[in-house]
C-alpha cells in the first residue's frame, strides 16, 4: 500500500524525504514517509470511485424516479393528486400500523425463546435458527395459500371476516419478521452476559418476568430497533400476502395507481420511501438514549 | 449452631459426579471458604447454595428450613459474580436498590438504604453513574453493596476477585472481610487462591475432584495438610520420596540420610512421601535436628524471599526460603550445603512421591 507512482523504492534511509521535497517523493518514493503523513495514492482514489459508483447505484433510480414524475403538468400536479386521494393516506396508515403490530408481536414471541435457548437449550439454537430462516426459503404466495386454506373453514374460520384477514395478515408478517428479528435478538443477547444478569436478578429476588422485562429487554432496545427498522421496511412494501388476504395495505395501493396512471407511481414511491425513513428515524431517536446509555455491556 | 447446613449434597452429570457426599455445617456468621482447583466442584456446589442448580442427592437448610427445592428469588440468598453482572441499563443507584425494588418497598427505605451503601463501599457519590463508567473494582463493590442491599441470609461470593489487577485484589479483599464481620452475615466464598482462602476465612474447606479433601481453620490447612493433595495445593511444598527404617520412631531413609518424621505410624519398609515446607529450613544445624546435605543446584531471587533449590543423592531436591536482606549470603550453584528442620516440620504422608507429585509441587510452586 505505498502507492507511489513510479515507487521504486530505494529502501535507503538516507531517501527519507521531507514535505519540501516533494518531487523526490515522487520520483524515489520511498517507503517511510507514508507512515507518519497520510498519502493519496491510487487505492484511496480507487475508493472513492467504488464511492461514488454506491452512490450512483442508490441515488440515481430515485433522481430518475422524480425526473419522471415531475414530466406531469402543472409541476408537483402528481404529488398533489397523491396526497390528495384519500386511499393513500389511509392504506400507508394501515400498513404502518400493521407493521408496527407485528413488530410488538415479534418482540414478545422472539425475545422469551431466543433468551432461554441461550440460557438453558443452547443445543437447540441451530435448529431455530434454521426454522426462522424458512421464510427465506418459503416464498409468500406458498405461505399466504396455506394460511388461507388452512383457515377459511372450521375450526378457525378467520379468512371470511376483516378482523380475521388482519390477523392471518399479521401472523404471517411475524413469520416474515423472524429472520430478521431473531438475528438482531441473539447477536444483543451474545453481547451481555444473560446467564449471570440472569441468575443476579434472582439471586435478588426477582421472578422470570421481572427479568425479561426489567433486565433483558432494556438491555436489547438497541438490537430490537435494529431488527424493527427491517420488519417496518419490509411490512409497509409488502404485496403479494395484502393481495391475496385482500386487505387495504400500501403494497396493492401503489400496484392498483401502477396500473392506472402515468405519474403517480413515481410519486407515491418517493413519498413512501421519504416516509419510511422518517418512521425509522423516529424509531432511531427514541433509542437513540438507551444506545447512550448501555455502549458496553458491563459485564465482560 | 449451625446456620447454614449441606447434607450428603451430591451432583452428577451423566455418569459423573460434580460434587460427591459434601457435608458441611457453617455457624451464623461464619466466614467458610471454598478451595480447589477449577472443575473440583466449588463452584458446583456453591451455585446448589443459590440455587441455580439441583443437587441429585441431599439437603440444603439456611436457619434450620429446607431450602433444597426453593427457587434461586426465594431464598434470600446475595451472590457476587466473578463478571461483576450489574444490570448495563441501570445507574449505580438502581443496581443496588434493584432487589428492594423487587421486593416492592417504599421509596424514601430504597433510597436510604442505597445511600447508605454507597456509603459503606465509599462511593457516596458514583451513585448516578453507570456501571461501564466504573473502574472493575469499583464494579465489583458496587455487585457486593447490591447483594447486601437486601439483607440476604447468607452471603455466596463466586471468585470475586479474579478479574482484578494484584493490588486491587488485596485491598477489596480486607474490605469485603471487614463488611462482612460488620453485618455478621454467613458467608460462603469460592475462590482458587489459596493466599485469598487463607487470609479471608474463619474456615477452609479444600475440595479435589467434587469431594471434601480437608475443613478446618487456615492455620490448621496450612500447617497439617491431612492429604496429600492438601499438601501440594495449598503452599508451596518439598515432597520427596523416602523409606521407613523404624515406624515406631518414625525414623526414614532419605536418599541415604537419616531423618525423623512428625509422627510414627507407618510400617517399617514403606515407601513413604515426606513434605517439607520451604520456611522451615535452614542453612547449619540451627533449624534442628533433621539434617541434609546436598549440592545448590538454583537459586532464584523473589523479591522478599530468596529460594534455594538443592539436591539431595541422586534423586530428591528440596527447596528452601530464606528472607532477603542485604546481608545476606546467597549460596553458588554447585556449592555443597547443610541444612536443618524441625522434625515436627516433616510431614510423612501414605505413597511414594512420584513424577506426578513433582509436577503437583511445580504447580504449586508456580
Amino acid at each position: 500500500m505505498t502507492g507511489t507512482p513510479g515507487g521504486l523504492s530505494t529502501g535507503s534511509a538516507a531517501s527519507v524525504s521531507t514535505r519540501g521535497s516533494a518531487a523526490s517523493v515522487l520520483t524515489r518514493g520511498t517507503q517511510r514517509p507514508a507512515a507518519t503523513k497520510p498519502r493519496r495514492g491510487p487505492a484511496s482514489f480507487v475508493w472513492w470511485i467504488v464511492f461514488i459508483i454506491g452512490l450512483l447505484y442508490f441515488f440515481l433510480p430515485l433522481l430518475g424516479t422524480f425526473a419522471f414524475s415531475m414530466r406531469s403538468e402543472p409541476l408537483f400536479s402528481a404529488y398533489a393528486v397523491v396526497v390528495d386521494d384519500p386511499q393513500f393516506g389511509q392504506t400507508l396508515f394501515y400498513s404502518f400500523l400493521v407493521g408496527i403490530i407485528t413488530i410488538v408481536v415479534s418482540t414478545i414471541l422472539i425475545v422469551p425463546t431466543a433468551f432461554w435457548v441461550r440460557l438453558r437449550l443452547p443445543r437447540l439454537r441451530p435448529y431455530i435458527e434454521f426454522i426462522t430462516l424458512l421464510p427465506f426459503v418459503i416464498p409468500p404466495i406458498i405461505l399466504v395459500f396455506g394460511l388461507i386454506r388452512s383457515y377459511s373453514g372450521d375450526p378457525f374460520p378467520l379468512a371470511g371476516s376483516d378482523l380475521g384477514s388482519n390477523v392471518l395478515l399479521i401472523a404471517a408478517y411475524v413469520v416474515l419478521s423472524f429472520p430478521y428479528m431473531y438475528r438482531a435478538v441473539d447477536t444483543g443477547l451474545r453481547s451481555i452476559d444473560v446467564r449471570s444478569l440472569t441468575e443476579a436478578s434472582q439471586s435478588l429476588g426477582a421472578g422470570w418476568i421481572t427479568v425479561l422485562v426489567r433486565v433483558i429487554f432494556p438491555n436489547l432496545r438497541v438490537s430490537l430497533l435494529s431488527g424493527a427498522f427491517l420488519t417496518l421496511a419490509i411490512v409497509v412494501g409488502e404485496f403479494t400476502i395484502a393481495t391475496f388476504l385482500a386487505r387495504p395495505a400500501f403494497g396493492p395501493y401503489i400496484e392498483l395507481i401502477g396500473g392506472n396512471r402515468a405519474y403517480e407511481p413515481a410519486a407515491v414511491s418517493l413519498i413512501s420511501f421519504g416516509l419510511t425513513w422518517i418512521a425509522m428515524g423516529l424509531l432511531g431517536l427514541i433509542g437513540r438514549q438507551s444506545r447512550q446509555k448501555i455502549q458496553i455491556a458491563g459485564a465482560h | 449452631m449451625s446456620y447454614l447446613t449441606l447434607t450428603g449434597i451430591q451432583k452428577q452429570f451423566g455418569t459423573t459426579y460434580a460434587v460427591h457426599e459434601f457435608n458441611l455445617s457453617a455457624e451464623k456468621g461464619e466466614f467458610v471458604s471454598f478451595l480447589g482447583p477449577s472443575g473440583c466442584g466449588k463452584t458446583t456446589t456453591l451455585r446448589m447454595i443459590a440455587g441455580f442448580e439441583q443437587p441429585t442427592a441431599g439437603t440444603i437448610s439456611i436457619g434450620g428450613t429446607d431450602i433444597t427445592h426453593r427457587p434461586p428469588n426465594r431464598r434470600n440468598v446475595g451472590m457476587v459474580f466473578q463478571s461483576y453482572a450489574l444490570f448495563p441499563n441501570m445507574t449505580v443507584a438502581d443496581n443496588i436498590g434493584f432487589g428492594l425494588r423487587v421486593r416492592k418497598r417504599p421509596k424514601d427505605a430504597i433510597h436510604k438504604r442505597v445511600d447508605e451503601l454507597l456509603g459503606l463501599i465509599n462511593l457516596p457519590d458514583k451513585g448516578g453513574r453507570y456501571p461501564y463508567q466504573l473502574s472493575g473494582g469499583q464494579q465489583q463493590r458496587v455487585a457486593l453493596a447490591r447483594a447486601l442491599a437486601i439483607e440476604p441470609d447468607v452471603l455466596l461470593l463466586d471468585e470475586p476477585l479474579s478479574a482484578l489487577d494484584a493490588k486491587i485484589r488485596v485491598a477489596l479483599r480486607k474490605e469485603i472481610r471487614s463488611i462482612q464481620r460488620q453485618f455478621g452475615i454467613t458467608t460462603v466464598y469460592v475462590t482458587h487462591d489459596q493466599e485469598e482462602a487463607l487470609s479471608l476465612s474463619d474456615r477452609v474447606v479444600v475440595m479435589s475432584e467434587g469431594r471434601i479433601e480437608q475443613i478446618g481453620p487456615p492455620p490448621d490447612i496450612y500447617n497439617f495438610p491431612a492429604t496429600p493433595f492438601v499438601a501440594s495445593f495449598v503452599g508451596t511444598l518439598n515432597l520427596l520420596a523416602a523409606q521407613v527404617i523404624d515406624g515406631a520412631t518414625a525414623r526414614l531413609n532419605l536418599e541415604g540420610q537419616e531423618i525423623r518424621g512428625s509422627k510414627p505410624g507407618a510400617a517399617t519398609g514403606d515407601r513413604v512421601t515426606v513434605a517439607i515446607r520451604p520456611e522451615t529450613v535452614e542453612v547449619g544445624e540451627a533449624g534442628g535436628s533433621n539434617r541434609l546435605t546436598g549440592t545448590i543446584e538454583d537459586v532464584s531471587f523473589l523479591g522478599s524471599i530468596v529460594r534455594t533449590r538443592v539436591r539431595i543423592g541422586n534423586e530428591a531436591s528440596l527447596s528452601f526460603d530464606q528472607f532477603n536482606d542485604p546481608g545476606l549470603a546467597a549460596g553458588v550453584v554447585g556449592d555443597s550445603i547443610a541444612l536443618s528442620f524441625p522434625p515436627e516440620a516433616t510431614l510423612v504422608l501414605a505413597g511414594e512421591a512420584n513424577a506426578g507429585d513433582a509436577l503437583e509441587q511445580a504447580i504449586a510452586e508456580s
